[in-house]
């Protein structure tokens, strides 16, 4: 019996024991509030909470799906009830702990988009750059304010239970492209003040609500030094793209204009936007389009969502694009294995966040291993994402794993290989009542001349039981992420001094 | 602003106006329906909204008769019709929703809610069991839309593209509405003195005022009974009457004076002379013409206007 770690509770199943007992210290103060309600009010609640999200508009769209009428859908993105608390001790390791892991990935971009010293150290194989599909050589020796390429990365972090069953930290992925979700970080957490802000005056829960303001602070921070008052957009590929209502969300929240390629040119290797009242000139594009759709000049030709010569304005330092082109070589499944090295390597530093041990099935005895034990493994595609291009061994029929052993031999550089882990679950409100689910955590860190962050990140968790998988893309939901100020102790009483 | 955001506030604005123009508009012939007449008259009542609405080709596509029920539907909840009301409301969602960022929370909500509301409707079979109420929401809707517009929005170039969107719109479909109801009594009109009894005109010119809110406000700047040229008046030269062609036209001219950029002159000349024979028009002139005549050169000359300001302002129209 694998060992299991839950959030809120020291011992599983949950029916066994009533409420009060077998609490962690920072859930007693949310338990025995939960013991107060009445019995429908999470339900009650749970309508109330989809009625406002529906009316406010937060979906998300899902490729492919049409409805009834062949429109695209709309889907509302599951959210929790139940919050993910974090006591204020793990969240500052952890923070070091980002700041460290994302310092180090930015360095090792610029060193390999320079002068490739960690290859000549010989710490990554050559032809694992090189041959990476994300590798842009057109940014060779391109210098970016800041020596940043990585200006917003959503690190995905798991815990698990050590070999006592405590609780520890894993950095399962860094997404460094594009990452998504933190509206739903700020959507869940109004959306917990307004159902229950009984709750948050009984905790202290850090505020995030701020994520817009350093976003836009980092994005100025950003800007190439050819203005004092840089003009900051968000490119967004248009309405049609599932991440829409996050884009649309944050260029609102930043006060700044929400652009699309048809809106962008280049002229005399400058980049303009068309306005009601003529050209405007455009400093740092915050993109939410990938690389390869960014300049049809120079990527996909077909491309209409980027903007023709923007790659050249960019290399000419006239404007600045965040997160750089090419990020995406750091953050490849083949290159995660390598961020411990690299955290020593340009920091000199022991890394604080531990990597999640990985089979890389391009060297021989490592790919024996993983064909020999696949059923125990989990197998990513190291270029696949959102939950695509995975088997998770043990959830796997044997026809499942035997055509993913045949992918695997056929390509065994495209494939790494983890154990396991037994993700830590956290209670969550389902049909069948409150049951454990498993979650993850991703905490969104921004890199402009310093390196900064809100406390927390987004919550995701597997709805599905028994489920590991917690992309929305595949079924998964959010949860509001809690960090406790000062370790789950009630807040003081009321001030002394009302008035009369 | 962007020009493609300026684009979008523009369309949402002018669709809403059009779902709640066609909802009045459906909303006085299915009143006059319900008054006792010949099944030819009738006929002609539904055929003549369908050839004002430049529809009736598309109509005919796929119905063989014109009838009540089948005009309502196709006007109504036809989403293959791009100018019925289901249409015309998704399409201003889809509009607010590619710029929602411009949009106050309560702009946006008032958008959304109308769409998925007027989805449950059509779905429940609302329409068909009360086509007046329903009708009535359409308009309170629009009313709510532009309440919160107007009660909400930063007083910025955003706002005056919205407002250009919606007295645009209304200046065509006033025209339309009017052309439609007059067209109905004659091939064009002179001005009075047909043969057609009082009764039938009483019904006739009381619906049609009705359906722009102007009942009351008829008898209250007349204090007459009902006369049609003094409905024409109203409808067209009257500059206090919110849904006439001369406030629609001063509301235009004013929104465009504060947006005007470096290439909008001649756009603003053009609105400028429409709104001034307007203002110095005369009813007794208009009607010397043809009422027909003169709102079909009103009809291209709104059009002109719109495809001016896509052209300076916005994504220009491709020709």
């Amino acid at each position: 019996m694998m060992q299991k770690f839950d959030e809120m509770y020291t011992q599983l199943p949950y029916e066994f024991f009533t409420h009060g007992a077998k609490i962690r210290d920072h859930y007693r103060i949310y338990d025995e509030w939960l013991a107060r309600q009445p019995g429908n009010m999470m339900a009650k609640r749970r309508e109330e909470a989809e009625m406002i999200f529906r009316r406010v508009g937060i979906t998300f769209a899902v490729y492919g799906e049409k409805d009834e009428e062949g429109a695209g859908t709309e889907r509302l993105i599951p959210f929790d009830l139940i919050p993910r608390i974090i006591p204020a001790h793990e969240w500052r390791d952890m923070e070091h702990g980002l700041e460290q892991r994302v310092t180090a990935l930015n360095r090792f971009l610029h060193d390999i988009y320079h002068d490739q010293e960690i290859l000549k150290a010989g710490l990554i194989p050559r032809e694992q750059i090189e041959q990476n599909a994300q590798f842009r050589p057109q940014m060779m020796g391109v210098d970016l304010p800041n020596n940043v390429y990585s200006q917003i990365s959503g690190i995905d972090i798991v815990r698990a239970p050590d070999a006592k069953g405590n609780g520890e930290y894993y950095v399962l992925e860094d997404n460094l492209r594009v990452p998504s979700g933190v509206s739903y970080m700020l959507e869940d957490r109004k959306m917990m003040m307004r159902l229950f802000p009984d709750l948050f005056s009984a905790h202290r829960v850090a505020p995030i609500a701020h994520y817009p303001d350093l976003l836009l602070e980092t994005l100025r921070q950003s800007s190439p030094a050819t203005t004092a008052e840089p003009t900051v957009v968000v490119l967004t590929p248009g309405m049609y793209n599932s991440a829409y209502f996050e884009h649309a969300f944050l260029a609102q929240q930043m006060g700044i204009e929400l652009v699309e390629g048809q809106d962008l040119f280049v002229k005399d290797n400058f980049c303009y936007m068309r306005t009601t009242r003529g050209p405007q000139r455009v400093d740092v594009i915050y993109r939410r389009v990938d690389d390869d759709f960014l300049d049809p000049n120079v990527f996909r030709p077909a491309s209409t969502l980027g903007c023709a010569g923007l790659l050249d304005v960019y290399k000419a330092g006239h404007i600045n694009i965040c997160n750089g082109v090419g990020t995406g070589v750091a953050d490849d499944k083949s290159i995660y294995p390598y961020v411990p090295k690299m955290i020593e390597f340009y920091l000199g530093e022991k890394p604080i966040l531990n990597n999640v041990p990985t089979y890389m099935c391009r060297n021989k005895d490592e790919l024996s291993y993983v064909i020999a034990n696949m059923k125990d493994l989990v197998v990513k595609e190291v270029h696949g994402a959102g939950g695509y291009g995975m088997l998770v061994g043990p959830a796997a029929t044997k026809a499942e794993v035997e055509d993913f052993k045949k992918a695997v031999l056929a390509n065994p550089s495209g494939y790494i290989a983890q154990p396991t882990l037994s993700l830590s679950s956290c209670p969550t409100f389902v049909e069948s009542g409150i049951a454990p689910r498993h979650i993850d955590l991703r905490p969104y860190v921004l890199s402009g001349k310093t390196v900064q962050m809100v406390p927390g990140g987004l919550t995701r968790v597997a709805l599905k039981e028994g489920s590991l998988v917690v992309n929305s893309s595949q079924g998964g939901g959010t949860k509001d992420t809690w960090i406790l100020e000062d370790e789950a102790s009630p807040v003081q009483a009321a001030q002394s001094q009302t008035q009369s | 602003m962007l020009s493609r955001t300026a684009d979008h506030l523009f369309w949402m604005n002018r669709y809403t106006e059009r779902a709640e123009n066609t909802a009045r508009l459906l909303d006085v012939n299915y009143q006059t329906s319900l008054l006792p007449q010949s099944e030819a008259v009738a006929q002609a009542g539904w055929q003549g909204l369908l050839s004002i609405s430049e529809l009736l080709p598309a109509y005919k596509e796929k119905h063989d008769v014109i009838r009540a029920k089948e005009v309502m539907d196709f006007m109504v909840k036809d989403e293959r019709n791009p100018s019925s009301i289901v249409s015309c409301l998704s399409a201003a969602r889809e509009n607010a929703r590619a710029v929602r960022g411009t949009l106050t929370t309560e702009v946006w909500e008032t958008q959304n809610q109308t769409w998925l509301e007027v989805k449950r409707m059509i779905k429940q079979g609302d329409f068909e069991a009360d086509p007046s109420q329903f009708f009535e929401w359409v308009k309170f809707r629009s009313h709510l839309s532009r309440g919160v517009t107007v009660g909400t929005m930063l007083m910025d170039e955003a706002l005056h593209f919205m407002r250009l969107g919606t007295f645009l719109e209304r200046a065509d479909n006033t025209a339309r509405l009017v052309d439609v109801k007059f067209h109905a009594v004659e091939s064009d009109f002179y001005g009075t003195a047909n043969g057609k009894d009082l009764e039938y005109d009483f019904y006739h010119w009381s619906a049609i005022l009705r359906s722009v809110s102007g009942f009351e406000v008829y008898r209250k700047v007349y204090r007459d009974v009902i006369r049609p040229e003094r409905v024409a008046e109203l409808l067209i030269l009257r500059p206090d009457m919110p849904r006439s062609l001369h406030a629609s036209l001063n509301e235009v001219v004013g929104n465009l004076r504060m947006v005007a950029n470096d290439q909008s002159s001649e756009t603003q000349r053009r609105a400028g002379k429409l709104r001034a024979e307007l203002q110095y028009g005369r009813i007794d002139e208009i009607l010397a013409t043809g009422l027909h005549a003169y709102l079909t050169q009103f009809l291209d000359r709104v059009n002109d206007l719109g495809a001016h300001i896509s052209r300076d302002f916005l994504v220009p129209v491709p020709a």
